[in-house]
């Protein structure tokens, strides 16, 4: 990661901000169309890079033009959350994506209709830009909501306060939204390995057994789809500190969907991949070999639903669940036609996942790439 | 022969009922089947009446209704035109004689056909109220007759109640008051919207309607009367059996090949020689005789005449005996009373059914201010108000797929559409005596149904042309509004004036504006867009997310 000086980061992306603005003033001197370039964030224009194992944007671009209808309405508001970010830059302040959708929402003179009507109108808005841009939303002072927590034995600076990651009680660090380098750096760690934890009740109960201190690890959970920040902090851990990324998600698609996107970064986020993404993770858990493996009772499984068996047989085609191992997870579980969550090994017992289940798993390297 | 006998004595009992003691007993035929409908045809009998009868004498008709009721379901009604008016003889007779009529016997383009509608209404109003009718007329010679008159139903003749002259100045025509039962609605099939569709088939007439809920002005929106109709002579392919025999006996001609020649339009000696040819007639020799004398042809000689007429060739009857509206005065006639935004008419070259020359005329009223469909059949400008499923008009309207020209709707338009469809012909064949619905012949639904296509190609065109407009002003407002935000942005990202830049953005989108105008098809239009945004996958993150 090029460390960089917060100046000299605002200076490039102010540039950058300019350079758009300038870019659409000279269309409009040429009595142009005025349209602004943008990478395509869909499966259409992403591509599984073998080499570094990760989702990567491919080179297709769309034209967003102002005398599209279709498009007209998004122009504008592409722009808006231009000249805000460049705003909240020069002022020097950072702020949520939900103060940038209310501070570019107005009524438009003469019409019922509002700039942005709602913030999932302005939030994708905002990735097209970074995507446009090349740049993180950290750079354009924005921060996502936080989401994550972390437990295990490390001390973080967090811009200059020192936390120590095993006298967090109960509830953890919370992670920041952004951690990028010049905020958060690992000053002391002496964990082994790295456990993701999609469900933050999994993640509580191993918190309470001390799960971290038995085995000597870090125990995050995203809740639900990790948010960047918790994806990037894993992305770092990994490669600053060469710890081991095993990640344990409900047995169902979704979940096996969460860890794929940990690993291998997401469609949307593509451009962000190589930031994001940890292509070593692996994935340990909940599989339905478990079921047989660990005698789960089958009246705990979930009968698979139609929306279930639609996404497993998308899931089969992308390319990075190619590999045999998850080929044949995905064929046993519509084979099965079951799924089950974490909790379903409450069970065998309510320590069970944390003295039995995860200690063998590991123990076993019984994990899935 | 006993069964002869037999006969000949059953002949004995049978006596002759007249047309008057037939209509009491079956008025239903006529119409009069309920009492909101017998206003509607009495008014509809004296209003067709005086239109024709202006018509006829070159007149500008000016004629005024008034409907009043006197009683509970009793009503007085007044029809008062500014025709010719009757010659004093004659009046009680068209009106205390059933079938009795100029119309029947020749063949001319008229309104009313059979001369039974006005004595019916007289008829109607003695059998309801007890009451006569009062016909007061002026042929313009400074005495005016008034009458009272019923009808002596049993021997069908008039029953003069009273003859008076009366003083009404120099006016000429004919004012009738009827006192009849009848319920006054102002439904669909209403005084009302007849006279309105009359206004509209008919806008050279001025029609003042003085109804028991106040008055409607319906003026005239055309100061030409449409080409007077000439008489013909019947064509061949469309006599019957019936027909000939009655020709034949009242004929002046000597021989079959003189009357063949003389009574019928289009026969020559050539087509009249072919047709005794083929008909078998022949004189002592054996060989085709013409010379034959039309009294002396037996039925089988009638018969096997109607049956060669079919094989042989005849030129089309003459089409002058029509008097078609013409498309500008269907026009004219839909813009005065419907006040749409587009309007079109469609007058097709007179045919020809079953040797009654005919022709078709369609008009198309769409927007202003029709609120919903609207579909308006007349035969020789008189609307035809009751039946609308079993006419020719409706069955022909029901073929169009409307959806292809622009419109909604399955077998009937929907929509502010107005149809308007007219018959004209010297001979329109009603399905029933109370001339509501034409009949089915192929030809007439295939005149129809092409001026409908051809009326409604026109009204899509407007339509698509419309929507076009419609969406490059819908484009143009999309890009004016989104133009100042847009600028504002701009402005700050590169720190030139706003009101400068939108005033760019402004020019660009009208160029693109006008260019798209002048697109004859709009198929430069926007393509969908090409913009994939993401998130379509399933299980995308929902980090973010409130």
């Amino acid at each position: 990661m090029e460390k960089k000086t917060k100046k000299q980061s605002d200076e490039k992306v102010t540039k950058k901000l300019i350079e758009l603005g300038n870019d659409v003033m000279g269309q409009l001197g040429q009595k142009k169309n005025p349209s602004v370039a943008l990478p395509i964030r869909a499966l259409s224009n992403i591509f599984f890079d073998e080499k570094t194992g990760l989702v990567q944007l491919g080179e297709k671009v769309s034209k967003r033009t102002y005398m599209n209808i279709a498009h007209t309405r998004k122009f504008m508001q592409t722009l808006l959350i231009a000249a805000e970010c460049k705003k909240i830059i020069s002022q020097n302040v950072t702020t949520s994506i939900r103060d940038l959708y209310y501070a570019i929402k107005h009524t438009i003179p003469e019409t019922k209709e509002n700039t942005v009507e709602d913030q999932s109108e302005s939030d994708p808005i905002l990735e097209d830009l970074e995507a446009a841009l090349n740049t993180l939303r950290e750079r354009l002072h924005l921060q996502a909501d936080r989401k994550g927590y972390v437990a295990g034995p490390i001390m973080v600076n967090d811009r200059g306060d020192m936390i120590d990651c095993s006298k967090m009680g109960s509830s953890g660090w919370a992670i920041p939204s952004n951690v990028e380098p010049d905020l958060i750096s690992f000053e002391k760690c002496s964990a082994d390995f790295v456990l993701v934890i999609e469900k933050d009740a999994v993640w509580q109960r191993l918190n309470e057994d001390k799960f971290w201190r038995n085995q000597n690890c870090l125990i995050i959970t995203g809740k639900g789809q990790p948010a960047r920040g918790c994806r990037r902090l894993v992305n770092r851990l990994h490669n600053e500190l060469k710890l081991p990324i095993y990640v344990l998600t409900d047995g169902d698609f979704w979940g096996y969907y969460i860890y794929s996107v940990i690993k291998q970064g997401s469609i949307k986020l593509s451009f962000l991949s190589d930031r994001l993404g940890t292509p070593s993770a692996k994935f340990i858990g909940l599989t339905t070999k478990d079921v047989e493996k660990f005698n789960i009772p089958k009246n705990v499984t979930i009968k698979l639903n139609e929306g279930d068996i639609k996404r497993g047989n998308e899931m089969m085609k992308y390319r990075w669940f190619e590999p045999k191992e998850w080929q044949d997870e995905l064929k046993n579980m519509l084979k099965v036609g079951y799924k089950l969550e974490l909790e379903a090994l409450s069970a065998k017992g309510i320590r069970f996942i944390s003295e039995t289940y995860l200690p063998q798993k590991i123990k076993e390297k019984d994990f899935l790439p | 022969m006993a069964q002869k006998d037999k006969a000949e004595e059953m002949a004995g009992q049978t006596k002759e009922i007249s047309v008057s003691e037939f209509f009491e007993k079956n008025r239903h035929l006529l119409g009069y089947d309920n009492k909101i409908k017998a206003l509607l045809i009495i008014v509809k009998e004296g209003v067709d009446n005086a239109l024709d009868a202006a018509e006829e004498a070159r007149i500008m008709p000016e004629i005024f209704v008034k409907v009043e009721e006197l009683e509970r379901e009793k009503y007085k009604i007044v029809i008062k035109d500014n025709g010719p008016g009757i010659v004093k003889a004659n009046i009680p007779k068209i009106f205390g004689t059933l079938l009795y009529g100029s119309k029947f016997h020749r063949l001319r383009q008229s309104r009313g056909q059979q001369g039974l509608g006005v004595s019916c209404a007289v008829m109607y109003s003695q059998l309801t109220t007890g009451e006569s009718t009062e016909v007061i007329s002026s042929t313009g010679d400074g005495k005016t007759h008034k009458y009272r008159i019923k009808i002596d139903v049993k021997n069908n003749k008039p029953e003069i109640l009273s003859d008076e002259v009366v003083d009404m100045d120099t006016w000429h025509g004919v004012q009738i008051m009827f006192i009849c039962e009848g319920i006054y609605r102002e439904h669909k099939q209403s005084i009302l919207e007849y006279l309105k569709e009359t206004a509209i088939s008919n806008p050279f007439a001025k029609i003042t309607f003085d109804s028991p809920n106040g008055k409607f002005d319906f003026s005239a929106g055309i100061d030409k009367l449409p080409d007077e109709p000439s008489e013909i002579k019947p064509h061949l392919y469309g006599v019957e059996v019936g027909i000939l025999s009655r020709m034949l006996k009242a004929t002046k001609a000597r021989t079959l090949q003189s009357f063949l020649t003389s009574e019928f339009s289009r026969v020559g000696s050539t087509a009249a020689n072919e047709i005794i040819t083929k008909a078998g007639i022949v004189g002592e020799d054996g060989s085709p005789d013409g010379r034959l004398s039309p009294k002396r042809l037996t039925d089988e000689q009638m018969v096997s005449i109607v049956k060669a007429v079919k094989e042989v060739k005849l030129s089309r009857p003459p089409t002058d005996c029509l008097s078609p509206l013409g498309s500008d005065s269907v026009e004219k006639g839909l813009k005065k009373e419907l006040n749409p935004d587009f309007i079109t008419a469609v007058s097709r070259s007179p045919t020809v059914y079953r040797g009654w020359p005919f022709q078709i005329e369609v008009g198309l009223a769409y927007g202003g201010s029709i609120e919903s469909a609207k579909f308006m059949r007349f035969a020789n400008r008189v609307p035809l108000l009751y039946q609308q499923g079993d006419c020719a008009m409706t069955k022909a309207m029901a073929t169009i797929d409307w959806r292809r020209y622009g419109l909604q709707g399955d077998k009937l338009p929907e929509g502010p559409i107005a149809i308007f469809i007219h018959m004209a012909s010297v001979w329109v064949p009603f399905t029933s005596e109370s001339k509501e619905a034409v009949a089915s012949y192929p030809i007439i639904l295939k005149e129809v149904k092409l001026a409908l296509q051809e009326a409604t190609r026109k009204l899509s065109l407007y339509l698509s042309g419309m929507r076009k407009a419609q969406y490059q002003q819908e484009r143009m407002k999309i890009f004016e509004r989104y133009a100042g935000d847009t600028a504002t942005a701009l402005a700050e990202l590169t720190g030139r004036d706003a009101d400068e830049i939108q005033v760019m953005i402004n020019e660009i989108a009208k160029t693109v504006h006008e260019e798209a105008l002048k697109t004859e098809n709009g198929k430069e239009e926007e393509a969908p867009p090409v913009e994939v945004e993401g998130g379509k996958e399933n299980g995308e993150e929902d980090e973010e997310a409130e």
